[in-house]
């Protein structure tokens, strides 16, 4: 038996867990740096002042506060899209002109549910129903770029003017970008074997008929199951965060990346591309570097790089999508965030 | 009894095999249970969010994995 099968099937019971939950995880937020000085400095006796001791705590203060905020930002918004559905969405984009159709598939990207393993069956579905093959590119493009976990970390790390930029040119990119594949008329480099496909007559909406109580055994469960699924990029995060944070000199990355080097964003974003992790993962790193004086453009240039094309997801997409559409889907997408990282390095300074 | 696990075989689609082959077993029910991995036949289905669990040619579940509970009644409401 499974953790989400463990919750109680009565109405009060799912309402005394989800109250209790909450007690326990406020307790655990607001102990945090507590707990951490009274292990590792009364318990075990370690000086405060020792550089490396600070290290350490200040890896595990972090490690529990991101594993705390994660359980939170991922349990919420599973619950909450929950109801919404990729068959809804396809629903609301069906007969929409491009343009209109580009801003509605980028919003409707960010609060849909959607794994990337999905993103074939989800494109071929798209293509079926006569949504133009720009409008779905808008979907595939925002639904990893504008990331939920992204936006709770940042929400809490930077608050809500970091966040809303964050947002709003996230969903910018996916528009302009699947827009102009629109223009391209690119149908000529999907897989010809996409335009046959015959859509059987028995669709049912993930999203419909669900209790409450199922959705928050769906939010527990994908709780345990992304955690379980990411838990190494998120220590390795934190990790180098907390080194960069104990160990960098201030204006170490600065001096080379900072507002002065005309390169600095390009440089993230041919970094942050190949490498492969989650923004849970990012974020520490994130949060670290502006610290030592990186600018906040730059930063989310190279979040969004990692979070928005990642090699699996480019492997799967392979299988409708020809490699000349490939390579204009990761070269508009990687230049909108290149402008975008410049774009907020010359608002923000 | 038929049973379809439609989906690419990603972690999702495992777990719920897995669920399927449980419920059978604790079930005692004579059942065949197939992975169907091929998008088009998956399509074919009316399916776009994987994975999804088809009963003697039904379309059950759709975009989540079930729990156990919920297969074994499934299960059964479709063996009457």
């Amino acid at each position: 038996m499974n953790i989400a099968e463990r919750i109680p099937t009565t109405t009060r019971g799912r309402v005394g867990v989800l109250i209790a939950g909450i007690g326990v995880w406020a307790l655990a937020y607001w102990a945090n740096e507590w707990l951490w000085n009274v292990i590792l400095y009364d318990a075990f006796g370690l000086d405060p002042k020792n550089q490396i001791t600070e290290t350490i705590h200040f890896f595990l203060y972090d490690s529990l506060k991101i594993l705390l905020l994660l359980v939170i930002i991922i349990f919420a918004s599973t619950v909450l899209r929950s109801f919404m559905s990729v068959e809804r969405t396809r629903a609301f984009l069906g007969g929409k002109r491009e343009g209109v159709g580009n801003l509605l598939a980028a919003a409707l990207g960010v609060i849909t549910p959607f794994c990337s393993c999905s993103a074939v069956p989800a494109f071929i579905g798209f293509v079926a129903a006569g949504v133009p093959i720009g409008v779905t590119m808008s979907f595939l493009i925002a639904s990893p770029l504008v990331n939920e976990i992204a936006i709770g970390l940042l929400l809490t790390l930077f608050g809500w003017q970091i966040t809303a930029l964050y947002v709003v040119s996230g969903l910018t990119i996916a528009v302009v970008s699947g827009y102009i594949l629109g223009r391209l008329h690119v149908e000529r480099w999907v897989e010809p074997f996409v335009f046959e496909v015959k859509l059987g007559g028995q669709t049912i909406d993930p999203s419909l008929g669900l209790t409450f109580g199922q959705r928050m055994q769906m939010g527990v469960e994908e709780v345990r199951s992304l955690i379980a699924k990411i838990w190494v990029y998120l220590l390795v995060g934190i990790g180098l965060g907390a080194l960069i944070h104990g160990w960098a000199p201030t204006d170490f990355f600065a001096t080379y990346a900072g507002p002065g080097n005309p390169f600095g964003v390009l440089i993230a974003v041919l970094i942050g591309i190949p490498l492969y992790s989650n923004a849970a993962g990012v974020m520490p790193l994130v949060a670290a570097l502006y610290e030592k004086g990186l600018p906040m453009g730059t930063l989310l240039a190279f979040m969004m790089a990692v979070v928005a094309l990642s090699l699996p997801e480019m492997i799967l997409l392979r299988r409708v999508l020809k490699p000349q559409l490939l390579a204009i889907f990761i070269t508009t997408t990687g230049l909108g965030i290149v402008a975008v990282g410049y774009l907020f390095n010359a608002i923000l300074a | 009894m038929n049973i379809k696990i439609l989906g690419p075989g990603c972690r999702n689609c495992v777990n719920l095999t897995k669920a399927a082959t449980t419920a059978v077993a604790e079930l005692g029910l004579e059942a065949s249970i197939e992975k169907v991995e091929d998008y088009t036949a998956i399509l074919g289905y009316g399916v776009m969010s994987t994975p999804a669990l088809v009963i003697n040619e039904k379309v059950v579940v759709s975009g989540r994995v079930p729990t156990l509970a919920e297969v074994r009644t499934l299960l059964t409401a479709a063996s009457h």
